[in-house]
């Protein structure tokens, strides 16, 4: 609690104390004949409700007079004002009993409540705060040999900074030296800390763990992905879901119709059916206590705000609650292949050695001839053999484009390259029949083997299309440019529903534009991909969903919702917090206007009395706010 | 030129949602935003009139909550 908050409970408190014993006075003293007549006796009482209804509310009296002042009708001030004084004013008809009790009542429970509504807002609001505290305090940079400790704001690009073991990387930046772990929690989510050594890219905002390390910085501070992120985080509670709309709107109009309708009620029984005025005033004051909408405008925003909130704790960045509304709706996800199914390295995953070959000999040969080309292909055989290559044994090295590679190794030929490049040289080759790029080799027009090489799955890929079925999602596509025998490999081996291959990226476009038309009105699709030249269908999408995007500004620039690491499995953790969302802010206006109608009609009908109203204004918004706060806490 | 403030005691979030709508109003506003979860106004006006605009917008927040200063 704040100075304030703290300030404001002392005063309840207070007039609590003073209103506990003035209500069992006038309950259970026979006052009455105490004083000798009636007339004294509820004087007495209406002294002494008096005192407490002050104490807790003269600064929603005086904002109401302001209200006045300034023309604003409607604010919630001027209707428990109108509706507490009314409760005292029941007095001046003798006919019905005196309410004064009530009317405190109303006014203490009216400070409680919004006393606990300025604290869950405050306390969800820094407990997301505190989840978000990944901005560094300082940075050592190095000066003339000397560290010196500065606002990380006023680092300049190329400067050489030292992370010391625990402190927090200030900048983006390039390992110069030492090796470390560094824990990305708080970025990604991930508690398996990362491994760093000289020549790797460094986050900001990662803790480091073990190491020294020194870092030349790559960009300012204010690109930074710190600074990125939390502004993203901030921003998001500005991108209004329809239902927080919906809820505004909803409220405009909802607070003048209540008021009216209980202007209405107090003045025309009584005037054209000679009805009771303290009834029908009575059921009027009850009309304007529910009529406050403030039960439903804080807990739809802080359910949306705490749903993204606890996304962010889990590394998945979400730009806005419209995009979460979308997320829960998602029934149709679409893939790109490579980075986002796959781990988009070359791999090879399979050594075929021909008789009396072993994998050894047949890599080695692989490798030697491959050691010239710096195409990814190349490199995965030479990280297969995993040994280096003795350059003086290789000459006349040959590329022959579209078939493969040829050099003298020790003097001997050796070829590796695809079925034509073995048909030309004339070697009796046994066909490989795998998915990926088959590579056969020959030494001296003698047949090594083959080697397969193909795109790795991710270890999760299976595991998230898994979820994703488990969870309700119709449809999972895979868009590649690759071609078909691979793409339905991957998609049989995934269990995908559908692949769509060989497409070039503009196409990937019109693919998306094609399974859009298909969706019905209350379906969204979401696209997955990791933001390399899929950004105009990340930017088509209802939902377009960035993986592994530590690092990627335009990922992070075009897509609704960024996963911080490239796991895939959390498609489906970010749809469940999405749809969690969702479920408890329609649990919310459903139960606030639920109850709030009910008591209205109640109140029409006059079986309602105060402390029903209470409950449907106070009650409903604290409850409102304790479900809200469920959203933060995700897994 | 668009700008972001930090509200003081912004209170409810329903007079949030008033000022919104009152600020929009105001003449040389593009847009105006108030967020009541993070207590910020995000406003894009007219550069020559940007100071006169917020004193406008501060008298706004002045009427419709009295306590709730915009920090500038």
């Amino acid at each position: 609690m704040n100075k304030k908050q703290r300030k404001w409970r002392n005063r309840i408190l207070v007039a609590l104390a003073i209103f506990i014993p003035v209500f069992l006075v006038t309950e259970l003293l026979p006052l009455e004949e105490m004083l000798g007549s009636k007339q004294a006796a509820v004087l007495v009482e209406f002294a002494l409700f008096l005192v407490p209804y002050l104490i807790s509310g003269y600064d929603v009296l005086r904002k109401a007079v302001l209200g006045i002042i300034h023309r604003q009708p409607f604010d919630e001030s001027l209707l428990m004002t109108i509706a507490t004084l009314g409760a005292f004013a029941l007095v001046v008809f003798p006919e019905g009993d005196p309410h004064m009790a009530e009317g405190a009542a109303v006014m203490l429970f009216y400070q409680v409540g919004e006393l606990f509504q300025s604290y869950a807002v405050s306390k969800s609001r820094k407990s997301i705060a505190d989840m978000m505290d990944i901005a560094p305090e300082f940075a050592n940079v190095e000066r003339d040999g000397q560290l010196e400790e500065i606002d990380p704001d006023e680092v300049a690009v190329g400067d050489i900074i030292v992370v010391k073991p625990g402190e927090r990387v200030p900048l983006d930046g390039v390992v110069l030296e030492g090796t470390s772990s560094l824990d990305t929690r708080a970025l990604t989510g991930e508690s398996l800390p990362r491994k760093s050594a000289e020549g790797d890219e460094v986050t900001s905002g990662c803790v480091n763990l073990t190491g020294v390390l020194r870092v030349s910085v790559t960009k300012p501070y204010g690109e930074s992905t710190v600074q990125r992120i939390l502004e993203l985080v901030e921003n998001a509670s500005d991108k209004k879901a329809r239902t927080e709309n919906f809820i505004t709107r909803f409220a405009r109009i909802y607070t003048p119709v209540v008021s009216v309708a209980a202007l209405l009620l107090a003045l025309v029984p009584p005037l054209m059916l000679g009805e009771s005025w303290a009834s029908w005033v009575e059921r009027a004051l009850i009309f304007l206590v529910v009529s406050c909408p403030c039960a439903l405008v804080i807990s739809v925003p802080l359910s949306f705000f705490g749903g993204i909130g606890g996304a962010s704790r889990l590394g998945i960045l979400i730009k806005g609650g419209n995009y979460l509304e979308a997320l829960s709706q998602v029934d149709t996800v679409v893939f790109d292949k490579t980075g986002t199914l796959t781990t988009g390295t070359f791999q090879v995953v399979e050594v075929n050695p021909a008789e009396g070959i072993t994998e050894e000999e047949l890599l080695e040969a692989a490798a030697a001839v491959e050691n010239y080309s710096d195409h990814p292909i190349a490199q995965s055989v030479r990280a297969a053999y995993g040994k280096p290559i003795d350059q003086t044994r290789l000459s006349q090295a040959e590329e022959i484009s579209g078939h493969g590679v040829k050099t003298l190794v020790d003097g001997t030929p050796v070829a590796a390259g695809n079925d034509k490049l073995m048909t030309a040289e004339g070697v009796a080759f046994t066909p490989c029949t795998a998915v990926g790029t088959i590579i056969y080799v020959a030494r001296n027009r003698q047949f090594l083997g083959s080697l397969v090489i193909a795109d790795a799955l991710k270890t999760d890929a299976r595991q998230a299309i898994n979820q994703l079925h488990s969870i309700g999602v119709k449809r999972c596509v895979m868009l590649t440019g690759d071609r078909a025998e691979v793409a339905h490999d991957i998609a049989g081996r995934l269990g995908l529903d559908d692949v769509r291959a060989q497409l070039l990226p503009q196409d990937k476009v019109e693919e998306f534009e094609q399974i859009l038309a298909g969706q019905g009105d209350k379906s969204r699709t979401a696209f997955v991909g990791d933001g390399i030249n899929d950004a105009p269908v990340l930017t088509r999408a209802d939902v377009g969903i960035a993986m592994g995007a530590l690092g990627s500004d335009a990922a992070i620039e075009a897509a609704d919702v960024v996963l911080m690491d490239d796991a895939p499995s959390k498609i489906a953790t970010s749809i469940r917090v999405a749809r969690k969302t969702m479920g408890i802010a329609r649990q919310n206006i459903a139960f606030a206007l639920g109850v709030k109608l009910l008591v209205l009609i109640l109140a029409a009908i006059g079986i309602a009395n105060m402390w029903l109203a209470v409950f449907a204004d106070v009650g409903v918004a604290v409850i409102a706010i304790l479900n809200a706060i469920r959203c933060m806490s995700v897994k | 030129m668009k700008k972001v403030f930090k509200f003081d005691e912004l209170g409810c979030a329903n007079c949030g949602a008033k000022m919104e709508d009152a600020i929009n109003k105001l003449d040389g506003v593009v847009s105006a935003k108030v967020n009541f979860m993070a207590q910020k106004l995000t406003i894009e006006a007219d550069d020559a009139r940007f100071d006169a605009i917020m004193d406008e917008a501060q008298k706004i927040c002045h009427k419709i909550e009295p306590d709730c200063d915009i920090v500038r």
